[in-house]
Formats: C-alpha cells, sequence, structure tokens
C-alpha cells in the first residue's frame, strides 16, 4: 500500500467519525491563557465554528486515530470486515492538526475517538498519549473529548479523565439483545462498567482532602453517550427508557441519538434506509421534556399503542392533546410546574413569565414579546383579554397543528 | 437643545459618560441628539457643553449591563432609546422587570441582536499565517461584523490566544494584539494576506465530516448565513457538497454488500479465542 499524505489520512479518519452525532464544547471548566504561556480557552459556553449542508454544528476537529478494527460491529463502516480504506494517524499529526486548527480560529478542541486495535489497553494508552502532548507539551488550554475504550484498564481511563473535558462511551443500541445481534464483540456489562468507573473517579475528585485541597478535576464536562435509531426494532419508550436509566445511574451529561445512516460498504445485515431524521428530531425533543419539563417516559410514550412517538408532532403538543382536562391554564396564576407542560412555551419564556406577573397581570399581547409561540400555546391558555373558548376541546384542535395531507400527484 | 458627539472607538464609555450628565441635569430626552462617529456633520451641531458630572446617578444594574452592550448595535437610534428608558427609569420603579413593555423588549431584542454578532464573531473569525518568524507567532484576520461588535469581542480573543500576535481588521474597526497588548485603530478596506496552507487541510476536513445522508441545507443556513461565506475558507465547498449529495447516497445504496477482507475471518477468530465469554 502507497503511504498516504497528511490530507488522504484526515479525508479518511474525518469521514470515519462523521457517525459520531457530538460535538459539544461546552460545560467545562473555565481556563484562559491570559498568562501568555499557553494556548486557549474555554468559556462555559461552547462555540460553533462552522456547519457542514447536513445542518450539523463543526465545533470540534473530529478524528479517528486509527479505523483499523478488530471489532465486527454490523451498523459501523470501520468494522474488521468492511473494505473501507484505513490510515492510521502518528501522535504527532493529530497534536500538529489540532494546534494549527485552533489557532486560526477553527475549532475548539478536539474530539478524539479510534478504532480498537491489537488490544483495548493498547488502543486507549495511545490516545491518552495525545492528550497528554496536548495538555503538557503544548500547553493547549481547549476543549478535549476522549471515547473511552470498553474494557480498557481503569488506570488509563483515570488518566484520560485528568487530561480531557468530556469522556464517553457509546451504548450504540439501546437493547442487550440489539446489541448481541449487531456488536458481537461488545460486551453491555463491560460499558456499563466503564461508565460506572467514569462515574466513580469524578465522585471522588470532588472530594476535598482533610487539608482541605482539591485533587485535580476530572472530565469536568462529564460524560456521554450514543445510541443509534433504527438499526434494530427497538421502540421510542424503549430508548427513553434506557437513557432515563443511564441520565440517573451514571450521571451522564447527554446522551444523543443518531439517526441509522446508509455506509459506504455495508453489511448484508442492515438495510441502507432513508436515516429516521424525524424521529431523531423527536427523540431529541423528548429528551429535553424528560430532563427540564418535569415529565416521565410512561406520560411521553403514552400515545400511541406501539410506543413511538407521533411524528407529525412534537411531544409536548401531542401530551397536550391526549390531556385536555388539564387545560386551559391561567398563565397569571398556575404553578410553575403547569406552566413548562403548555405547548409553545419554553423554560426561558415560563422564568419571564413568572418574574412580570409579579409585578402585574399578563395580558395576552405580552406574550408574545415574552417568546412564547402563541399558535400553538393559545388553545391551552387563558389570560387577560384571552380565553380559549372551545377551541381547547373542539374536535378538529389535532388538524390544526398536524401537517396537511400531502397532495398526490400523477407519476 | 444638546448634540453629544460619540467616538467610533470607546464609543460605550463615551455614552455612559454623557448620559449621566445629562440624567443629571434633568436634560429630556427630547432635548438631546446623538452623533455617533461625526456622522451628522455639522448640520445640527449645537457645541452647547455638556452638563458638569453633578451627583451620583444610580440606575438598576441590569439596565447598566443591558447598554453595555447595546450601544454597540448598528441601529443609529439605540442611545435615544437607551436615553429614553433612562429617562423612564427614574419614576417607573420595576420597570426592568417588565418583560412585556415594549421599549424595554425593543432593547432586550436589540441586545440579543448584539450578542448573537458577537457570538458569530468568535466562530467566524478565520486566521491566517502571517509566517514572520520571531519569538511570537503572528496571525491576522479580516472580518466583516453586522454590529460594532470588535471593541466588545476583542477580550475574548486575547484570552483565548494570548501566545501569539494577531489582529482583526474590519471596515470600522481593527484590532490589533502585540506582545500582550491590545489596542484599536480605524477600520480599513481588507488587506492582502497571504495564502495559508491549513486552509486546504481545514477544507478537507468540512467535505469528509459531512454525512451526505442526512442533507439539511436550511439548518446550515440558519446558523452560518450566507452573508458570512465570503470569508468563511470552507463555504466554497458547500456548494459542490449540496450538488453531489444524492448521488453519493444513490451508490452507497446500488453498491452491494462485498467479500470481506482475508485478513477479517483470522481477526475475529483469534479475537474469539483469546476471550470466549464475549461470544457466547
Amino acid at each position: 500500500m502507497a503511504q498516504l499524505d497528511l490530507s488522504e489520512k484526515l479525508a479518511i479518519l474525518s469521514d470515519a467519525a462523521r457517525y459520531d452525532a457530538s460535538c459539544a464544547s461546552s460545560g467545562t471548566a473555565r481556563r484562559d491563557s491570559r498568562d501568555g504561556k499557553g494556548l486557549g480557552s474555554t468559556e462555559g459556553s461552547g462555540i460553533c465554528h462552522s456547519y457542514a449542508p447536513d445542518g450539523r454544528c463543526i465545533s470540534l476537529l473530529k478524528i479517528l486515530m486509527t479505523n483499523f478494527c478488530i471489532y465486527d460491529c454490523a451498523y459501523c463502516i470501520n468494522r474488521v470486515s468492511s473494505n473501507v480504506r484505513r490510515a492510521r494517524f502518528s501522535v504527532d499529526e493529530v497534536v500538529q492538526l489540532t494546534i494549527e486548527f485552533y489557532r486560526r480560529n477553527y475549532i475548539e478542541g478536539l474530539f478524539l475517538s479510534s478504532g480498537i486495535i491489537r488490544s483495548p489497553d493498547a488502543t486507549m494508552s495511545d490516545m491518552v498519549r495525545i492528550a497528554k502532548r496536548l495538555r503538557e507539551d503544548e500547553a493547549f488550554r481547549g476543549y478535549i473529548h476522549l471515547k473511552t475504550i470498553p474494557d480498557a484498564a481503569p488506570e488509563l481511563v483515570e488518566q484520560a479523565g485528568l487530561y480531557a473535558d468530556r469522556l464517553s462511551i457509546n451504548v450504540e443500541l439501546p437493547t442487550e439483545r440489539g446489541i448481541q445481534a449487531y456488536a458481537p464483540e461488545k460486551n453491555p456489562a463491560t460499558i456499563r462498567k466503564a461508565m460506572g468507573d467514569v462515574k466513580a473517579h469524578k465522585a471522588v475528585a470532588n472530594d476535598r482532602s482533610f487539608r482541605g485541597k482539591r485533587p485535580k478535576r476530572f472530565a469536568p464536562a462529564g460524560q456521554s453517550t450514543q445510541m443509534i435509531v433504527g438499526a434494530d426494532g427497538s421502540s421510542d419508550a424503549t430508548i427513553l427508557g434506557q437513557s432515563t436509566q443511564l441520565y440517573g445511574d451514571y450521571g451522564l451529561r447527554r446522551v444523543y441519538y443518531s439517526a441509522f445512516s446508509p455506509i459506504p460498504d455495508a453489511s448484508a445485515n442492515l438495510p441502507l434506509i432513508k436515516p429516521p431524521l424525524i424521529r431523531e428530531h423527536r427523540l431529541y425533543q423528548a429528551d429535553w421534556l424528560l430532563r427540564f419539563y418535569g415529565f416521565d417516559v410512561g406520560e411521553i410514550t403514552a400515545g400511541r399503542s406501539d410506543g413511538n412517538l407521533d411524528l407529525d408532532m412534537d411531544p409536548k403538543l401531542a401530551w397536550a392533546l391526549q390531556n385536555r382536562a388539564v387545560f386551559p391554564i391561567n398563565v397569571n396564576r398556575a404553578s410553575k410546574e403547569l406552566l413548562l407542560r403548555v405547548p409553545g412555551f419554553g423554560t426561558r419564556t415560563v422564568g419571564r413569565i413568572l418574574q412580570t406577573r409579579r409585578h402585574r397581570t399578563l395580558r395576552y399581547e405580552d406574550l408574545t414579546r415574552m417568546g412564547a409561540s402563541l399558535k400553538k400555546a393559545r388553545a391551552f391558555i387563558t389570560a387577560q383579554g384571552w380565553t380559549p373558548g372551545a377551541l381547547t376541546d373542539s374536535a378538529d384542535l389535532r388538524a390544526r397543528f398536524a401537517p396537511p395531507p400531502e397532495q398526490l400527484s400523477l407519476f | 437643545m444638546y448634540t453629544i458627539p460619540l467616538p467610533q472607538i470607546g464609543t460605550d464609555v463615551a455614552w455612559r459618560d454623557a448620559a449621566k450628565r445629562l440624567i443629571g441635569a434633568g436634560v429630556s430626552p427630547n432635548d438631546v441628539l446623538w452623533d455617533h462617529g461625526g456622522n451628522m456633520g455639522e448640520l445640527f451641531a449645537t457645541g452647547t457643553p455638556l452638563p458638569p458630572p453633578t451627583r451620583r446617578i444610580k440606575a438598576p444594574q441590569s439596565f447598566v449591563q443591558m447598554a453595555e452592550t447595546v450601544v454597540w448595535h448598528k441601529d443609529p437610534q439605540r442611545f435615544a432609546r437607551l436615553y429614553g428608558l433612562l429617562w423612564r427609569l427614574r419614576h417607573e420603579n420595576g420597570l426592568m422587570q417588565d418583560r412585556a413593555d415594549p421599549d424595554l423588549a425593543r432593547l432586550r431584542q436589540m441586545e440579543k441582536a448584539v450578542r448573537r454578532c458577537q457570538h458569530k464573531m468568535k466562530a467566524f473569525v478565520r486566521f491566517r499565517d502571517l509566517r514572520q518568524g520571531g519569538e511570537r507567532r503572528s496571525f491576522a484576520a479580516w472580518f466583516e461584523p453586522t454590529h460594532h461588535t470588535v471593541e466588545p469581542t476583542a477580550p475574548f480573543f486575547a484570552r483565548r490566544f494570548a501566545d501569539m500576535d494577531w489582529m482583526i481588521a474590519t471596515p470600522d474597526v481593527t484590532v490589533q494584539f502585540v506582545d500582550g497588548n491590545l489596542s484599536f485603530h480605524p477600520g480599513q478596506p481588507k488587506p492582502d494576506l497571504p495564502e495559508d496552507s491549513a486552509e486546504a487541510l481545514w477544507g478537507t476536513y468540512f467535505c469528509n465530516i459531512f454525512n451526505p445522508a442526512r442533507l439539511k441545507v436550511q439548518a446550515m443556513t440558519s446558523e452560518m448565513p450566507k452573508k458570512y461565506w465570503k470569508n468563511l475558507p470552507e463555504a466554497q465547498h458547500i456548494q459542490s457538497l449540496i450538488a453531489g449529495a444524492e448521488e453519493k447516497v444513490q451508490q452507497m445504496r446500488e453498491a452491494g454488500p462485498t467479500i470481506p477482507p482475508d485478513r477479517a475471518q483470522r481477526i475475529l477468530d483469534r479475537l474469539h479465542q483469546k476471550d470466549p465469554d464475549v461470544d457466547e
């Protein structure tokens, strides 16, 4: 095989990394380089430096260290049985690319993942070496996200957490059966163990010693994971149930949902469907309701007998239409918990309503200026100068929100 | 009648100082004209000197913070709108908490627009390596912001790129950071910056991180509006990526499953032998 140049390697190893949805660079410790002795800063909110035509944010240099892999996961472009071109970066190449891209303000930092080569420990220790070089030799203070390799030794994971802002390990499929069928070399138990280890290390790093000294911070931006949607037959209720458990058991910051998307040189075991992008979008909306709006999985997925979300409308609106007895609610008196359940009200709108109504009574027109989407909300609220009358219970209310039936055309 | 000249550089401090003196002297908003960067010319110049600073003026912290951002908006009425609200605040307690007041809502909207513009500046400035040698590396960029956001955003770049020298040139203000010192200068036309070979690599990355099976052009343009594209090196690839996406996906569908490479079975056999538990 001819020697690949840097540009060819970058093409192969970023192509191989694009199926990971996460590109977040937010929520880590604040750092800067005002002392003039290093490069980079992180200030709470992340920055999307560019957007690809797939609508995804490009915040980090997201690459694989290598796409050689000894595992054979059916959904993955890098599985051992695929004929995709293979490449491998040297430690130096990854470090230089990160630093030079960062200096030109292209990126917030590095998201490094890898295929599994030789052994999990060998792979993980190479990745840790890259992070260490960046932090110690280059004094890099930007963002680093490292993938943890399942089955890697706990000491390596511990080191990774000292250099990285975020660690992640993908559960990939929502059920154990799914993992056995499509990722036979992966073991759900070891994935869970790795997540548990990260959680434990984080907890230890928060304890002060008896002299009040704080240990070095461990993965300050927490850990995240990803589930592939639409490769196996799991319903949305199963997927969201799994997420709730992951948020609870391992204190994950984020669960990412990735619509299964056709890959070059696909395995014969998986159909090459159009990626279910709307379903993915609805899952993110539902995930938000679970974390910030006080909903539980049962409520959100009760609407349909197959346990899937309504694709025609967002899950909060679907819930409200199913539970009309709760509405209309009075924006001037309702509790915060109820306001959060109104379709068209976000957490910010609710905050503004609570703040303003301490001073005066809210009128319908006021709500527009507070960021509410009244097209959705109007059927579910009363305010001074507004009652929805029979609208809340009208039989065609759903039809007003669902997309119009598509016109058929001759072919 | 007062006409208050405000400079291009240091607008925030000058506005705040003038507003404090005017409010202290009880000057009504109707008697003030604000002239940013000498745009008004001689026509309205009154020459009336500003009233001297009198007493300590109190205004809610939330107003002061909002004003610090809104002064950088491009709307010529921004100074008058801010002063109008400050005038009302003398007697209306709780006005800053009223999220539905139309004057305040308008100013909050302007504040949001400036913050967004600052955020986009942090995201879309692209430096080129000037390759000047010397101990510190030096970089330069050309940028065209929507509002007057260079001055309030420059400290961000200083915190981030402190170990190198850099310059961001824009039509109204140019900011330089040399040996750890930040300085502002008048704007300039687009400078000729040397080619930078990193841009080709960045383009390669941009093209390959894109997934053609998930084309969502509108999601891209709503976050990265076309007005920014001319100064983004990666944007030159967007048209061809969109045009070729459908065909690429079609090719993936049509290509049938291939025969796994010889090594695949060998590797899997060895893996399963080593750890019989995995494949139970």
